[in-house]
């Protein structure tokens, strides 16, 4: 059986209805366990007293705010090149979501960076990566909504993802890139090297598997939503032709 | 509630914030979806009754 099969809405729909149930169980578990975990069961860090408790939020969120782009490069490379409606509408879908992710990290980042660094904000390259990663997403809504026509909307909002990429990578790679910035380096890496005690980086864990669930059941419901529209769009234009 | 401290401002508004948009992203999304099942469903129907 191919992946491709799922690119069909028919399948992609049978499929959804009955994995989407579970999915929010288990997404409900692991967001609850996780912030709940955060927030009343992890202790104060030496440095930053409480305000530690931030990066529950502040890391995965970021992290799904540049992956998800990553996510949408990867669907409107596959529209631009296949042509499968299903793609089109998944990146379509996951933007809000990815928009969502940004504001998060920004804000939870402002709020943290007040007491930690004096400021709530700075022309640091992460942050102002974040912010331009920011502004992609709006232009990729906006250009959504302004072209009538969803084959053409996929093929330009997939043509601005393509050049937005740069920023998502940027974002991801900016505390490497340029060490003058106020933000600190990742949180959580391969190396073999621990930057975060256990105490944190579990509960981190559990909130970053909560924070990719949560992505895939909401992009789900939502692609479900907008093959929905697709569909009443069309048969309203078979109406309205007599 | 664990004892926060001086910095109790900043993170209870942090999480205010956090899930206020996460809670306000799924209401939407759950929205959109419903709107969207009704006005296909009717469609069909009407489609169904007219032939």
């Amino acid at each position: 059986m191919s992946l491709w099969e799922y690119a069909n809405p028919n399948r992609f729909m049978r499929l959804t209805d009955k994995v989407l149930p579970y999915l929010v169980v288990v997404t409900a578990l692991f967001m609850g366990v996780g912030l709940f975990w955060g927030f009343f069961l992890t202790p104060d860090d030496y440095k930053q007293g409480s305000t530690v408790k931030i990066i529950f939020l502040h890391v995965p969120a970021a992290m799904m705010a540049i992956n998800i782009w990553v996510m949408m490069l990867v669907t409107s490379l596959v529209w631009l090149i296949r042509r499968h409606h299903v793609s089109a509408l998944a990146a379509k879908a996951a933007a809000p979501i990815g928009i969502t992710m940004t504001l998060i990290a920004l804000f939870t980042g402002a709020i943290w960076g007040q007491p930690m660094w004096g400021t709530y904000w700075a022309w640091d390259p992460r942050l102002t990566s974040f912010m331009i990663l920011f502004v992609f997403y709006l232009g990729y809504i906006a250009l959504w909504a302004a072209i009538e026509d969803p084959d053409t909307a996929g093929d330009l909002t997939s043509i601005l993802c393509l050049v937005g990429s740069v920023f998502a990578l940027l974002s991801r790679y900016a505390v490497n890139f340029w060490n003058q910035g106020l933000h600190q380096g990742a949180s959580l890496s391969l190396d073999k090297e621990e930057h975060v005690d256990s105490a944190f980086s579990t509960p981190l864990y559990v909130c970053i598997i909560g924070f990719v669930l949560f992505f895939i059941t909401l992009v789900l419901l939502r692609t479900r939503t907008e093959i929905r529209l697709r569909r009443a769009s069309a048969l309203l234009a078979r109406e309205r032709q007599g | 509630m664990p004892d926060l401290g001086q910095y109790a401002g900043p993170v209870l508004a942090a999480y205010g914030v956090g899930i206020l948009l996460l809670a306000v992203l799924t209401g939407l999304s759950l929205t959109r979806s419903s709107v969207a099942k009704k006005q296909l469903q009717d469609l069909e129907d009407r489609r169904r009754k007219n032939g």
